[in-house]
């Protein structure tokens, strides 16, 4: 399943890094702990989270994940964006909270 | 081979940008993705933990065929139990930078979990030196 079809299919806002819609999305991570991102995350794993700034991009680039989703209306971070930008790596938005978007990613993915 | 990279202690946003370059080598060096992975978490959090809790520092990048080897030093306030400091869940950090998302006192564990080798030397009030091995073969 590609970023793209994520966005499509839970209806999500493309904040940046739009030339990487067509990553592949592998599996999923939930967290607002770089350091438990960094340790757990996997490459290809879509990643939801409520921090906004540039040290989520640095992590999310390091880890090769597929894309970053931020929760509850939160807007990225003017270097947030353009880090994800630069990277091509997609930063989301959704009005959801982690609970009701984790169980809707979930049903996606592993479909 | 060898690289030198410079870290400033408190500019969170360089965080991570010696980190990426010495990802990028190892990828131009053809090292095994599963190596990059492991080294690349080790040196993540060594090199935000002198940006987290140390003043100034640098990472020694030394590449040869055998065995990657990494030094991070900082000048900082050291750490005075350095036993406790590698239990999960140990955190100094002050509330700004655990609101960022730091501070939940994983980095030593992810460290320790991702090297092949690791040894921190630290002397309070002066600063703290941490190298991490990776074997190549
Ligand atoms: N370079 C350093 N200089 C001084 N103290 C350090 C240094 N590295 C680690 N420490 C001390 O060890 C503690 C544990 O470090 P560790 O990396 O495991 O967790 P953390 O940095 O607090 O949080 P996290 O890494 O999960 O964001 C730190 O809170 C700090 O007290
Ligand atoms: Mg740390």
């Amino acid at each position: 399943m590609t970023v793209n079809e994520i966005v499509e299919g839970l209806n999500l806002s493309v904040f940046g890094g739009k030339k990487g819609l067509s990553r592949e999305v592998t599996g999923g991570y939930i967290s607002d702990l770089l350091s438990d991102v960094m340790g757990n995350a996997s490459e290809g794993d879509i990643w939801a989270t409520l921090q906004t700034h540039k040290n989520v991009m640095a992590v999310a680039s390091l880890k090769e994940v597929a894309a970053v989703i931020l929760v509850k209306g939160l807007i990225p971070d003017e270097d947030m964006l353009a880090q994800s930008n630069e990277e091509e790596l997609p930063v989301l938005g959704t009005e959801m909270e982690t609970f009701e978007l984790a169980g809707k990613l979930y049903g996606l993915i592993k479909k | 081979m060898k690289f030198k990279y410079e870290i400033e202690g408190g500019n969170f946003s360089k965080a991570g940008n010696a980190s990426s370059a010495v990802k990028k080598i190892l990828k131009q060096l053809n090292v095994p993705p599963a190596t990059i992975k492991k080294l690349v978490v080790a040196l993540y959090e060594g090199e935000v933990n002198v940006v987290a809790h140390a003043w100034n520092g640098c990472i020694y990048v030394d590449i040869d065929p055998d065995r990657i080897f990494v030094t991070i030093e900082d000048e900082g306030p050291g750490i005075p139990d350095i036993g406790q400091a590698m239990q999960e869940g140990y955190s100094t950090a002050s509330q700004a930078v655990r609101e960022m998302g730091f501070g939940a006192g994983m980095g030593l564990s992810n460290m320790k979990k991702n090297a092949d080798l690791l040894n921190i030397k630290s002397e309070v009030g002066k600063g703290t030196t941490v190298e991490i091995t990776t074997l190549l073969k």
